[in-house]
């Protein structure tokens, strides 16, 4: 069997709604949600990379590239938050992010 | 060199802020945190010297960089916007921060490329220069909400803008590499000739998109983090937050609907008149019962954007126009409604409640006046500055035929004359509270600035639809 386009825009479409889902039905860790953002990305980086091959265009690879930096300074950042709401309040669990209603 | 060489000239403004916010850390890092003042000044001054060779720009459109950056009229006048709004809440920071003992020489350096992030979203010419200037400009806000490390609101205020600013950016990248696979770019010119007939993928990814340029502008259905992150961050940063990053990324919503996408009009137009209709009226109910001021002004933003995009919603260059407009004075009204929140405070302690301005009208009646004028003019009624704006975006709708849009828009905003009106009600009617401390200068100043614009916009508005339209044409 041939994997074409379509395959891997299958593959970074499961990854990109498990990250949403994991987003979203997560209701124990913070750092759950920091990993589902990263698959997100990560389900963006296939669709990039996989549209850029098959479109023969590497404009594509060049987001893909830029992607990745972003998504690390995101990380970087996410974490530092984090650790400064952990100092604060004592705990990463989600419930627990509850100082303001909403 | 001569072909580099333009588009340097056309990026000074952004040059300007990205060699001063490296030159402030540096200042900042070897001064320590005495420089604090010091450096919020120079930041102040660069901002401004920014917006000044914005104004001061030539004419015309440039591309530069293989597309990536547009600067044409229509970004100069938005970058002003923003730029303008930084200052100003910038400027307003400055007190509030040394009396809270809150002196970080962090903060104006993340305003500073936050703002940088600002422009360069404004002016991108691509998807690329869109995702890396909203991420600037968002990974800077994120810390800047949870810039008062010490607070539990404050960084939960971050936690929460992080996480769900993250979803959002995820949401429209991914849109973006949808509608790069199916038009094989990621220009917006170049997106726009392609694009005649709209197929599936391509409405996916335009739906993704334009789902992630909601959450920026906190539109309805991505606000719930609005309300929240106003609340729990420092005043001054909401007072940024509400309007710098709200003009910019208005900017590039409107940007990328008329310049990548004027052919499959009828396909966003649906998707922005839900959104412009659902944030209206969420905006007008669920402000009525908040207590806490800048929870109330968090969902009156959220309501102003949905009158935004009723301008946008009519596709047309008028409605363009009335967003711009819109924008221009939805910024001037907030800084002027943030300055009196700033200045609420009590015996050295800020207070927040909608309550504490209870009988200001006899306390300060100076004050309670413009803030009058103020929510007045946020609600809506002539011959204020708010009512034109609405007036012009209301117009644009009509003319495009959507009547019923223009309809329940007229409705919300009598609806959400309502909580406008109870506070001018506490202000002169209630039992007097308390007296607030004296206010400072600057608060004063940009409460006076706004004020007597908002209250004295309808004498002479040429020069701003003037503007606005010049602006507007350059898109279509």
């Amino acid at each position: 069997m041939d994997i074409g386009l379509s395959h891997y825009l299958t593959v970074a479409a499961i990854l990109f709604t498990l990250g949403t889902l994991g987003i979203f039905l997560n209701r124990k860790n913070v750092i759950v949600i920091l990993m589902s953002v990263e698959l997100i990305l990560l389900a963006v980086n296939i669709n990039l990379v996989a549209f850029s091959a098959f479109l023969g265009n590497l404009t594509g690879q060049i987001f893909a590239l830029l992607v990745l930096t972003v998504a690390a300074a995101e990380a970087a950042i996410g974490l530092a938050i984090l650790v400064v709401f952990y100092r604060n309040r004592g705990s990463i669990a989600v419930e627990d992010i509850n100082a303001m209603k909403g | 060199m001569s072909q580099l060489l333009p588009p340097v000239a056309a990026v000074l403004p952004e040059l300007v802020l990205a060699v001063s916010a490296i030159a402030l850390i540096l200042i900042g890092a070897f001064r320590g945190e005495a420089a604090a003042n010091l450096v919020t000044g120079l930041a102040i001054a660069v901002l401004a010297a920014a917006a000044l060779l914005v104004l001061l720009a030539p004419a015309g459109e440039v591309v530069a960089f293989n597309g990536s950056m547009v600067i044409d009229t229509y970004s100069r006048f938005m970058k002003f916007l923003a730029l303008a709004g930084a200052t100003v809440s910038l400027v307003m920071a400055v007190d509030w921060l040394n009396r809270e003992k809150q002196q970080k020489f962090e903060y104006a350096v993340l305003v500073l490329l936050a703002t940088l992030g600002m422009c360069i979203l404004v002016s991108a010419g691509d998807l690329i220069a869109l995702y890396l200037g909203l991420e600037l400009m968002s990974l800077s806000l994120y810390v800047v909400a949870a810039i008062n490390r010490d607070s539990v609101r404050s960084t939960e205020a971050g936690l929460k803008y992080f996480v769900l600013g993250a979803l959002s950016s995820g949401m429209l990248l991914y849109g973006a590499s949808l509608i790069y696979g199916f038009t094989g770019s990621v220009n917006f010119s170049v997106i726009a000739t392609v694009v005649k007939e709209p197929s599936l993928g391509l409405i996916f990814g335009l739906v993704f998109l334009l789902a992630g340029l909601c959450f920026k502008v906190s539109a309805v259905p991505f606000h719930m983090w609005t309300p929240d992150v106003y609340e729990g961050a420092p005043t001054p940063v909401t007072a940024f937050f509400a309007t710098a990053p709200k003009a910019a990324a208005m900017a590039i919503f409107v940007r990328v609907t008329a310049e990548a996408f004027p052919h499959v009009t009828h396909q966003w137009q649906q998707i922005v008149a839900f959104v412009a209709i659902a944030s209206m009226v969420l905006g007008a109910f669920a402000a009525i019962g908040q207590r806490n001021i800048k929870r109330l002004l968090a969902y009156s933003s959220i309501g102003h954007m949905g009158f935004a995009l009723v301008g946008l919603a009519a596709g047309t260059e008028q409605g363009v126009r009335g967003v711009l407009v819109y924008m221009a004075i939805y910024v001037a009204m907030t800084l002027g409604s943030f300055a009196c929140v700033l200045a609420m405070r009590r015996k050295g302690q800020a207070v927040e409640s909608v309550e504490d301005l209870a009988g200001l009208g006899t306390r300060n009646p100076v004050m309670a006046l413009l803030l009058a004028a103020l929510m007045f003019s946020l609600a809506g009624i002539p011959p204020l500055a708010g009512f034109l704006a609405k007036y012009y975006v209301f117009l644009a709708a009509i003319q495009a035929g959507l009547y019923w849009l223009a309809v329940i828009g007229v409705l919300a905003s009598v609806v959400g004359a309502f909580y406008y009106l109870r506070i001018v009600k506490i202000m002169y009617f209630d039992e007097p509270a308390e007296a607030f401390d004296p206010m400072p200068s600057e608060l004063k100043a940009v409460l006076g600035v706004s004020g007597l614009f908002t209250i004295f916009y309808f004498v002479y508005p040429a020069p701003l639809i003037e503007a606005a339209g010049a602006a507007a044409r350059s898109l279509f």
